[in-house]
């Protein structure tokens, strides 16, 4: 509900919707540098092996072809050092792919060389001329054996507090003796982000010690810091811009070889060389959602209080870099057993290495905890929401903190109300429309409602409106409006008087945009600095007029052309003299969270998902034919904007339940769906409109502006719910996604 | 992709003489399908013949048929008043093929002749005889999820992809070609081969034959008709399966029937064994389990797609009873 001058809460249209709708939003692919050429990337043919002999002639004899680099000529790249441990992946053991480092395959699709041309076309077709031959070595792709090899991740045998590392409260395994209870395997196939737009960057040596990198990425500075260092520069010759990102949803949070290989090219040619991804490609080089074995051990008192749970996990990562991810937390802390314990393992296979997709492991983590829930209501005969709200906590059961703020309760009545949750019936296969039986089903999310910290420039113009920056990215969820609306309430000032720049690594520090946690993050930065620069300019003021020097700040009103005083209409300064006394309408703050809020309280964002299916018994074709989201996420900074990711996340959900997989041809460790014709993701008529219902009550203790973060709770639970709907339409559980229609006939 | 000539000659011979004469030429039309196999790497012809100017692009009557010109679009043919009032079944395969804009570029011959989607065909990286002789099958042993389970060989499990076609096939449709040799008529069953020991050569049409129409005869099924396909999503996919089922009515008693799969073999794969065994038959859900046995005889599944043994039938069924309560 919009508040008479207030911009946070109202559904503000985005401040960059017209750039984007009318094409003059520029995207890192669509920037044009004088004398640029373009890059062609050669994908390995072996899964793992080494090449015994590259012959790249007939492609440097094609027409146009300025360059065709390959292990055999590239160049030395002074942060390409024996692997070891990367201190800047604090959860990635390992190192990143050294592009052209060595003659070692790795994966099937591995850049092995990159053809650099005049034209792209011209750099395609010399690209199909890179001809290799390998010395194979026997691979392994297959999670069926990767699952037989988990081990504890590196991070985990350092730290036994980390996330990854086994927990146990209570006694470990307790389930097995509980009255009721239940042993489930889930499987979650590999899943690709493939956002919209695909992988790209221009690499471009400004000097011999200087980079320019327009890029794709989800962090300008995390992308500068690896460059940096990958060349030897320091950080502030490297300059990266992200303005524009065309969806992401985890696969820019990492650097990866298309962006070395671009760098390396435009070395090499010494012009700026344009790389993107072709949608093949986007499968094998810049990560994926891991394909994850899960098993759930849960018992339950027949009154349905449950005992026990114990959830084991393995994922999936490369041979060459540990990747880990939270898929067993939540099970830590979401109900009240007083006997849980996790185990997360990770198996390292003959692919590329994985990274954080939506939601990330809390998705993969939910579907298995969520259905498990499910399937015990079913053995006790209880309404799944029922048993929920019998084993509600209301403090953290983990790490025994009140929580800052939770409303869960009310989701799940919103939820119940808005699906007709009144209609489900407990006995599967009770409910029919004509030929299709209707299910309904339930998933709950959560995540932490993280903050960091993040600094913000704010300077005052002459003409009296507001600059901001920040080096954060906008990947879709409209970071750019959001801080414009939270600017804009601080100063007093309308939205059109706030100019908020981001995506570029020479402005503020920004973290990088991911874990929903940018409102959090970047919101109080900039929540600070305007507060700061409303004080910079009162003192000012205050140096010839008496009004100002003994006002307070948050009496200082912005008007046209000049600063006044709430309640003293003649007390005047016009911006005009305040920036000629010092030419200083600046301020850079930097905001962090608050430790003792973090040490006496508990966080997280809560979602619950309620799913209606039909399913044709004939064909099994599942249609979601409703689905209410309702979230817990403290603040609703924009309604608009948070609507959307929820929808989108519900939408990601049902492709995550009902067709989402990536699969590799093991006798190959190929994939075999390659483009989007063969990885299915949801069209329109998959999606139902998504109802949408935010509680919207302010969390106290993550920051001033009461956020607790959207983006990934918007899926997390998703996929269970439909599942779960799945089981109550046709009494079939399927545990292993996605729910296809050969797994239900 | 190759460098390739490019021609757009105005008249029929010409195009056909173009493509006779050069072995890697290639006629092109909507492109939807072509392009994106050079892109890839998977068709590398070294002209493309372009016949968009040809004067294909007319439906009209022709004694007791509709003649659709080879270059007819998908959306054209779909929204077409007398296909819709005539041939439904075809109008519903059409529409459940691809989207929208794909429909928009897609022609009738090009549609016919599009090429498997099979992964180890488009992949230029891994084995398939179809794409290069004498690689090997990689499906047989592979990810054979969406492959056939009917008139396959062991150098080739492909399926056909086109959605029309299976609506053409069961219609009883008639392809019109002109090539070197003169003009010749084709019964569509006879349009597409199976594989055998060259599964390289997905049709019967002899090099520089042209498609220039296909006439699809009047008949019985303008109301009782249904093409179902089942996908792995609501729109806009593969078929798993389909099947198209049209039937001639007398009451309750089925007087004559059309059926055939889709996405089951190397081509559209008619049915008249059920067809047969429908006629006369009460349109119940009984007689339509038994005609779906009958039409499964002789299907034999591969590792991953056994589910089709039992997803072909029902997606029959399904369609039978669609058919029957239109
Ligand atoms: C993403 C995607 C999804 C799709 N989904 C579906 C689907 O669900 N169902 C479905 O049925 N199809 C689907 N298609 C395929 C689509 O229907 C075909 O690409 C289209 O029908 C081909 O027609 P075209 O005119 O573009 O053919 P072109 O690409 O121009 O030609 C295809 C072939 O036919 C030859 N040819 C064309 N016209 C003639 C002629 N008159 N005489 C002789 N030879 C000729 C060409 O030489 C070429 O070999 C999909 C395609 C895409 C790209």
């Amino acid at each position: 509900m919009k508040e008479p001058n207030k911009q946070i809460g109202a559904g503000m249209n985005r401040v960059d919707g017209r750039l984007k709708v009318t094409g003059a939003a520029t995207y890192s692919a669509e920037y044009q540098l004088p004398g640029m050429s373009y890059g062609v990337l050669v994908g390995s043919t072996i899964a793992k092996g080494r090449i015994k002999s590259i012959d790249t002639r007939a492609a440097e004899r094609a027409p146009g072809v300025l360059a065709v680099i390959s292990h055999v000529n590239s160049p030395k790249v002074p942060g390409f050092v024996p692997t070891g441990k990367d201190p800047s992946q604090p959860q990635t053991v390992g190192g990143r792919l050294k592009v052209f480092n060595d003659d070692k395959v790795r994966f099937n699709d591995q850049p092995i060389a990159v053809v650099v041309a005049d034209t792209l076309e011209r750099a395609r077709f010399a690209a199909r001329l890179v001809k290799a031959q390998y010395d194979q070595e026997k691979h392994e792709t297959s999670m069926e054996v990767g699952v037989k090899q988990g081990f504890v991740p590196t991070q985990a045998k350092k730290n036994p507090k980390s996330g990854v590392a086994d927990y146990v409260r209570g006694t470990a395994d307790a389930y097995k003796t509980g009255a009721v209870k239940l042993e489930s395997e889930y499987v979650i196939p590999t899943e690709v982000h493939h956002p919209m737009e695909l992988q790209s960057i221009t690499a471009h040596w400004e000097a011999p010690d200087r980079l320019t990198l327009y890029d794709k990425t989800q962090g300008t500075l995390a992308t500068r810091r690896d460059f940096a260092k990958e060349w030897g520069l320091p950080e502030e010759n490297v300059k990266v811009i992200a303005t524009f990102v065309g969806g992401a949803f985890g696969n820019a949070l990492h650097s990866w070889p298309h962006e070395s290989a671009a760098i390396i090219a435009a070395r090499i040619v010494n012009r700026p060389v344009k790389l993107v991804l072709t949608r093949e490609q986007m499968t094998t080089m810049v990560g994926y959602r891991p394909h994850t074995w899960q098993k759930i051990g849960m018992s339950a008192t027949r009154d349905g209080k449950i005992t026990a749970i114990t959830h084991e996990a393995t994922g999936q990562t490369s041979s060459y870099e540990e990747f880990t991810e939270s898929t067993v937390q939540q099970t830590r802390m979401m109900y009240t057993a007083p006997n849980v314990n996790t185990r997360y393992r990770i198996a390292a296979l003959d692919v590329s290495t994985p990274i954080w997709m939506r939601g990330p492991g809390e998705a993969t983590g939910a579907f298995a905890l969520e259905s498990a829930m499910d399937e015990m209501a079913h053995l006790l005969n209880i309404d799944p929401m029922e048993f929920r709200l019998r084993n509600y906590t209301d403090k953290d059961p983990e790490k025994n903190l009140p929580w800052s703020s939770k409303f869960l309760k009310e989701c799940y009545q919103a939820g119940a109300e808005r699906i007709g949750w009144n209609k489900r019936q407990l006995k599967p296969g009770s409910l029919r429309d004509g030929e299709w039986l209707i299910g309904y089903g339930m998933g709950v999310g959560t995540f932490g409602a993280h903050r960091g910290s993040s600094k913000a420039n704010v300077r005052l113009l002459p003409n009296g409106t507001v600059l901001l920056q920040s080096a954060v990215t906008d990947i879709g969820p409209g970071t750019g409006t959001a801080m414009t609306q939270i600017a804009a309430d601080t100063l007093g000032l309308s939205p059109d008087k706030i100019r908020f720049e981001w995506g570029n690594s020479q402005f503020a520090q920004a973290p990088t945009q991911g874990g929903s946690a940018i409102v959090n993050t970047v919101g109080p930065a900039v929540q600070e600095a305007c507060l700061a620069l409303k004080e910079k300019l009162r003192t000012m003021a205050g140096a010839s007029n008496g009004a100002f020097a003994a006002a307070k700040t948050q009496d200082v009103v912005f008007a046209d052309g000049y600063l006044t005083l709430n309640g003293n209409p003649t007390a005047r300064a016009t911006y005009a003299d305040l920036l000629r006394q010092t030419d200083n309408g600046f301020v850079t703050v930097e905001s962090k969270p608050d430790g003792e809020h973090n040490k006496n309280y508990s966080m997280y964002s809560y979602s619950v998902h309620f799913a209606e299916v039909r399913v044709n018994p004939l064909t099994g074709e599942v249609r979601v034919s409703k689905l209410v989201s309702c979230a817990d996420a403290g603040t609703i900074v924009n309604e608009k904007t948070a609507g959307n990711q929820m929808k989108g996340g519900a939408v990601g959900g049902i492709g995550m339940a009902l067709m989402e997989a990536a699969v590799i041809d093991d006798r190959f460790g190929r994939y075999v769906t390659k483009d989007l014709a063969e990885y299915h993701v949801p069209v329109h008529a998959d999606a139902p409109a998504v109802d949408v219902f935010f509680v919207n009550q302010p969390d106290p203790h993550v920051n001033a502006l009461g956020t607790k973060g959207i983006g990934e709770i918007a899926i997390i639970g998703v996929a269970p719910a439909i599942a779960n709907a799945v089981f109550n339409a046709t009494g079939k559980r399927i545990r292993e996604l996605p729910i296809t229609p050969d797994k239900l006939i | 992709m190759n460098q390739f000539n490019y021609i757009r000659p105005s008249k029929q011979q010409a195009a056909i003489d173009a493509v006779a004469k050069d072995g890697n030429a290639k006629f092109i039309a909507g492109g939807t399908n072509l392009v994106d196999l050079m892109k890839r790497g998977v068709m590398a012809p070294q002209k493309l013949v372009d016949i968009n100017r040809l004067p294909l692009t007319k439906i009209e009557r022709q004694g007791n048929a509709l003649r659709i010109g080879a270059l007819a679009l998908n959306s054209t043919v779909a929204d077409d008043r007398q296909v819709r009032e005539r041939q439904p079944l075809l109008v519903q395969a059409i529409n459940a093929g691809a989207s929208a804009q794909l429909r928009n570029m897609a022609t009738t011959g090009g549609n016919m002749l599009q090429r498997t989607r099979c992964p180890y065909f488009y992949d230029t990286a891994m084995p398939c005889n179809k794409r290069e002789p004498g690689t090997g099958c990689g499906a047989l042993e592979g990810i054979n999820r969406m492959h056939a389970i009917f008139g396959f060989s062991d150098k080739c499990i492909a399926v056909h992809p086109s959605d029309m076609s299976v609506a053409l096939v069961a219609l009883d449709a008639t392809v019109l070609v002109s090539g070197p040799k003169g003009d010749r008529r084709i019964p569509f069953t006879d349009l597409h081969r199976l594989p055998g020991d060259a599964p390289e050569k997905d049709t019967t049409l002899e090099p520089g034959e042209l498609i220039t129409a296909v006439d699809v005869p009047d008949g019985p099924f303008t109301k009782h008709v249904s093409y179902y396909k089942v996908r792995e999503r609501a729109s806009y996919a593969f078929a798993l399966v389909s099947a198209a089922a049209a039937l001639d009515l007398d009451g309750t008693t089925i007087k004559s029937a059309r059926l055939a799969f889709g996405s089951v073999a190397h081509k559209p794969w008619r049915l008249t064994a059920a067809e047969q065994m429908l006629v006369g038959k009460p349109a119940t859900e009984e007689t339509f389990r038994q005609a779906a046995a009958v039409a499964m005889q002789g299907a034999k599944a591969f590792k991953h797609n056994e589910y089709k043994l039992k997803l072909a039938p029902n997606t029959l069924i399904q369609a039978l009873k669609t058919a029957a309560a239109a």
